[in-house]
């Protein structure tokens, strides 16, 4: 290769380095106002927002939706395998919403540590798969759940 | 072989190469795309949980990956037409560009109408989408510079480094549902270990996609064509090809 190209060769990776490096700082500095949504570990550990609105992600806990007394409001707990989260909000829930799934809440903590949403977006996961092989799925993974209580019970 | 490439890199060549492809890339292409639609739209089973509005990833998802990889290809021929000043690379680069935008605002309007049934909004702030719109301002950018400098040679070299520039977008992309918390899911097929997508969605999905590169071959060697014969347009094979009979 001639001197004048490799010297422009080397100019482009040092550009492409240069910028790399600088986006890698820039979004390390900013890497908490990139999260869309705090986890209910992070909301137990209190490093979310108490004063001003912020965004909750988590599944929703099975046998947990309940509707109250006013008939509009549902309340629901969601969790990330380790810490749960109560949030209540009031009006329509995406069609994806449902126990299991996991979901984004936007609104504000109450004193009393319950979660309330103005907004409540279903997260969907990347899993692709027709009824049949999910109700499969299922009915294999509950014959394996029965499988390992009855061989703990024994 | 080596001389095949020597002489691509000739406008003259180049333009007579591609013109006999593109027929054959149109009609190969044309076949995928029908054969991949048929499949994603009819013959593909519904989503356990999405039911048929799954389907717009059909469109969505390849659009997405075009988004990124013509982005690539574009930074990478404005690389090479600055490093050894080859004419054709600058021409596939700004060639490239509008077809890069228009896969990359088809990602972004079809995740939308995705999006407001399944997610419940039209649009939100999270990494993977707003890093996306960047790439459409990028490609907007490329555009936009290209247009603005008269002189075609020296308007090259200045979108080459803003492509090159933006370059660092696209592991942030690619990336950005991975290394935050996003509204948007996961990758599903780019990643490692098996795909969770069952194999009847994949494989028109992959047809899918494949059909959107030819479609992206097809169009850039049209597109080339066209700008070598603007920027050629007073060598003596342009003005024999245009006064021939």
């Amino acid at each position: 290769m001639k001197a004048a190209r490799k010297k422009r060769l080397y100019l482009i990776l040092l550009i492409v380095t240069g910028v790399g490096v600088a986006a890698a700082l820039a979004l390390n500095a900013f890497n908490q106002n990139l999260m869309f949504f705090y986890s209910p570990s992070e909301v137990s550990a209190g490093k979310a927002p108490s004063d001003y609105p912020f965004r909750l992600g988590g599944l929703v806990t099975d046998g947990s939706v309940k509707r109250l007394a006013n008939g509009l409001t549902t309340r629901f707990d969601v969790t990330d395998m380790d810490k749960t989260v109560s949030i209540e909000y009031t009006g329509i829930l995406p069609d994806l919403f449902r126990e299991g799934q996991g979901i984004v809440a936007h609104g504000k903590l109450r004193p009393d540590g319950v979660f309330v949403a103005d907004e409540v977006l279903a997260k969907h996961d990347e899993k692709y798969m027709p009824p049949e092989v999910a109700a499969a799925l299922k009915a294999s993974h509950e014959k394996g759940v029965t499988e390992a209580a009855r061989e703990s019970g024994s | 072989m080596l001389r095949f490439f020597h002489q691509l890199g000739s406008p003259k060549h180049f333009y007579r190469i591609a013109g006999s492809w593109i027929p054959w890339l149109a009609a190969v292409c044309g076949l995928l795309m029908l054969y991949g639609l048929y499949q994603g739209m009819v013959v593909a089973p519904t989503d356990y949980q999405q039911g048929d509005s799954y389907r717009i990833m059909f469109i969505h998802v390849p659009s997405a990956w075009m988004s990124l990889f013509i982005y690539v290809v574009m930074a990478a021929a404005g690389a090479i037409g600055l490093i050894w000043h080859m004419k054709l690379a600058e021409v596939i680069a700004i060639s490239s560009a509008p077809i890069g935008a228009s896969f990359t605002f088809l990602a972004l309007v079809t995740g939308s109408i995705w999006g407001k049934p399944m997610w419940g909004t039209w649009w939100v702030w999270d990494a993977r989408l707003t890093s996306e719109l960047i790439l459409l301002f990028l490609y907007l950018g490329v555009m936009a510079l290209y247009g603005a400098i008269d002189d075609k040679r020296t308007a090259a070299r200045a979108t080459a480094i803003l492509a090159i520039v933006g370059v660092v977008n696209i592991p942030i992309i690619h990336y950005s549902v991975e290394w935050w918390n996003t509204l948007h899911q996961g990758p599903t097929v780019t990643k490692f270990g098996a795909p969770s997508i069952d194999i009847r969605m994949l494989i028109p999905l992959l047809v899918m996609a494949v059909a959107f590169k030819l479609f992206y071959l097809l169009v850039v060697l049209m597109r080339a064509r066209v700008e070598v014969l603007e920027r050629e347009r007073n060598a003596r094979w342009v003005r024999e090809l245009v006064e021939a009979p």
